[in-house]
């Protein structure tokens, strides 16, 4: 097809668990790569050695500044595609990476990982460790409509995305204290639950009905905050969620 | 009547024909019948729902996989209960595919924000069953729930058999049939501090939303809001799961519904716009604009 996006999975210090996510999406995956995007550059998925011109750059892992390949492909992935998309919590925000300090063979001296925020401009987060196959998807789909829909979808992806693009301006580090900065401290928590769920070390219980962070478990992957309907809530979007869901359902079938 | 009910295909009043769920429902029964019904006819395989704890009325959420279990989650608690906490614990440890969850109108907004952005919720978007929303003009933490029922209505929590807020009051029952009424002037300033920035007071999100206001009383007000919620609204109504009568017959029937809905959302927007200046050119956030 000749309107499908070129799309790049771009793989800096990371585990590899986020293109993982990408492809537990399964048949939802072949559907995306079969009818909205061709996968122009993947060192796991395609045979390219140079980062070609995309639209979309998916990028997973943090970027280690004493590895110079890596600080040149990041810039390099920024020159080449349109949107940057940092995939997953050591992308956007250092994540599990922040607490590397060196000594591990047999690079023993690449000890400084840095979210790629920091060292290029980013478009759009989708935090999490490991992000979710299903927001990935979401994501995919919304962007492709961005770029490739009618006026109509354009205005719908625009909305969906500008939050996910917000909280990429809004910076590159991100803690369970989050919760406490800018939820409870800020008068907004209303003891839902949210931020405990979607936290992967469980680092988050709720002691009468408030999050309580316990700060030597967290990884610093930014879910919680992310998840809370209290960090952003756009009604444009949330009160359209059963049409959008059936939109992105019909879409990967 | 505006946007101040959200979207619905149906309004009714509705009661359960269970006599059993209404001995120690909070209202009509909607709630837990629903869940009942959904539960035997494999609709959800469990849902997540607010039970007693340890300590008198305080709630915990649970994962009730059992009509049983369903039984002890009947009636309101005022305090928070972090039902969402959950959502992704009952697809792992439960093994649930299809999930039940009730919740005040902000975990509705939780769960479809899950499903929309599911950051960290991974598998949770596609296994919600059946979301039932219950009214909500604003909670309590634990503690000042004590407080009021302590110190305000002199009872202890262990003797109270019902909480109810109606009739502009906050009404405590006791065991022995002792009945206090606190004025809502009294109750206001023990408010979680979060409900007021809350823009939702009948669940416009959820699958199905029901709550007392409206209706006689032992009766329910319900919205059936989405495809969902029509298709299992409508086979439990087959079933004879409800007593239903239209809500134009009924007193104090809508009016009163939108009239409450609409005195919340605009004392609450005014709490928004008030954050925009709250400091010297210094504001609070506004999560309904950006996360920044
Ligand atoms: C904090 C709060 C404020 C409310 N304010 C209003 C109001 O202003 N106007 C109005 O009409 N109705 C209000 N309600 C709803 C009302 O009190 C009943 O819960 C509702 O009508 C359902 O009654 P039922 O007989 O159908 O449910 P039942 O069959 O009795 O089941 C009640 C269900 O509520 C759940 N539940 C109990 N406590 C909580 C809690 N703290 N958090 C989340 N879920 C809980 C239980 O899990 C149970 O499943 C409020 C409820 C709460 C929790
Ligand atoms: S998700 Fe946000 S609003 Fe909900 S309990 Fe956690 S901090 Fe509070
Ligand atoms: S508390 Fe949990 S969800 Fe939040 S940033 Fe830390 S690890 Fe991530
Ligand atoms: S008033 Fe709003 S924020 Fe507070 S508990 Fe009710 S629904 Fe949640």
């Amino acid at each position: 097809m000749a309107d499908k996006i070129k799309v790049g999975h771009v793989h800096m210090s990371g585990c590899t668990g986020c293109l993982v996510s990408l492809a537990d999406n399964y048949g939802g995956l072949l559907t995306i790569l079969d009818k909205y995007a061709d996968l122009v550059y993947g060192l796991t998925l395609a045979d390219v050695r140079h980062i070609p011109k995309m639209d979309v750059a998916l990028v997973e892992g943090s970027v280690c500044i004493q590895d110079k390949t890596s600080v040149e492909e990041i810039k390099e992935a920024r020159e080449k595609a349109a949107v940057v998309v940092a995939v997953g919590g050591c992308a956007c925000y250092g994540n599990i990476t922040r607490f590397g300090r060196g000594g591990q063979p047999n690079q023993p001296q690449h000890e400084s990982y840095l979210p790629i925020g920091d060292l290029i401009k980013v478009d759009v987060y989708i935090p999490g460790c490991a992000p979710t196959p299903q927001l990935i998807r979401n994501v995919c789909v919304m962007a492709y409509l961005l770029l490739k829909g009618n006026k109509e979808q354009q205005a719908l992806a625009t909305k969906y995305l500008t939050p996910l693009m917000q909280l990429a301006e809004r910076g590159t580090e991100a803690c369970g204290c989050d919760l406490m900065y800018d939820i409870i401290n800020q008068g907004l928590c209303m003891g839902c639950g949210s931020c405990a769920a979607a936290c992967p070390v469980r680092a988050i219980t709720h002691e009468y009905g408030k999050p309580n962070v316990n700060r030597e478990m967290c990884i610093k992957c930014g879910a919680c905050y992310a998840q809370c309907p209290r960090s952003f809530f756009n009604f444009d979007v949330m009160n359209e969620f059963e049409g959008i869901m059936e939109l992105i359902d019909g879409a990967l079938k | 009547m505006g946007t101040e009910l959200g979207k619905y295909k149906l309004c009714v009043s509705a009661r359960s024909a269970d006599k059993e769920i209404l001995k120690k429902a909070q209202d009509g029964g909607i709630v837990t019948t629903l869940f009942k019904y959904a539960l035997e006819e494999g609709i959800i395989d469990g849902a997540i729902v607010s039970g007693p704890s340890d300590e008198p009325w305080r709630p915990r959420p649970f994962v009730a996989t059992t009509v049983e279990e369903l039984m002890t989650s009947r009636g309101t608690r005022y305090n928070l209960s972090p039902n969402v906490s959950f959502i992704k614990e009952a697809t792992r440890s439960y093994g649930l595919d299809k999930i039940g969850i009730v919740g005040t109108p902000c975990q509705m907004q939780a769960v479809r924000k899950g499903q929309l952005y599911p950051v960290g919720l991974r598998d949770v978007p596609d296994k919600i069953a059946l979301a039932i929303g219950i009214f909500c003009m604003e909670n309590f933490p634990y503690q000042s729930i004590k407080q009021l029922v302590e110190d305000h209505a002199a009872m202890k929590l262990e003797a109270v058999k019902k909480m109810e807020i109606g009739k502009g009051k906050f009404w405590v029952y006791g065991e022995r049939g002792q009945v206090v009424q606190l004025p809502l002037k009294v109750t206001h300033k023990y408010e979680q501090p979060g409900c007021h920035v809350c823009l939702d007071y009948v669940a416009n999100l959820a699958d199905v939303s029901t709550g007392s206001v409206g209706s006689p009383d032992g009766w329910s007000t319900v919205f059936v809001r989405t495809k969902n919620g029509d298709d299992i609204w409508s086979k439990a109504i087959a079933a004879g799961c409800f007593e239903t009568k239209p809500i134009e017959q009924v007193k104090p029937g809508l009016e009163l519904v939108s009239k409450l809905a609409n005195e919340k959302i605009t004392k609450n927007q005014k709490t928004v716009e008030e954050r925009a200046k709250f400091g010297v050119n210094k504001a609070l956030r506004n999560p309904y604009i950006s996360p920044k």
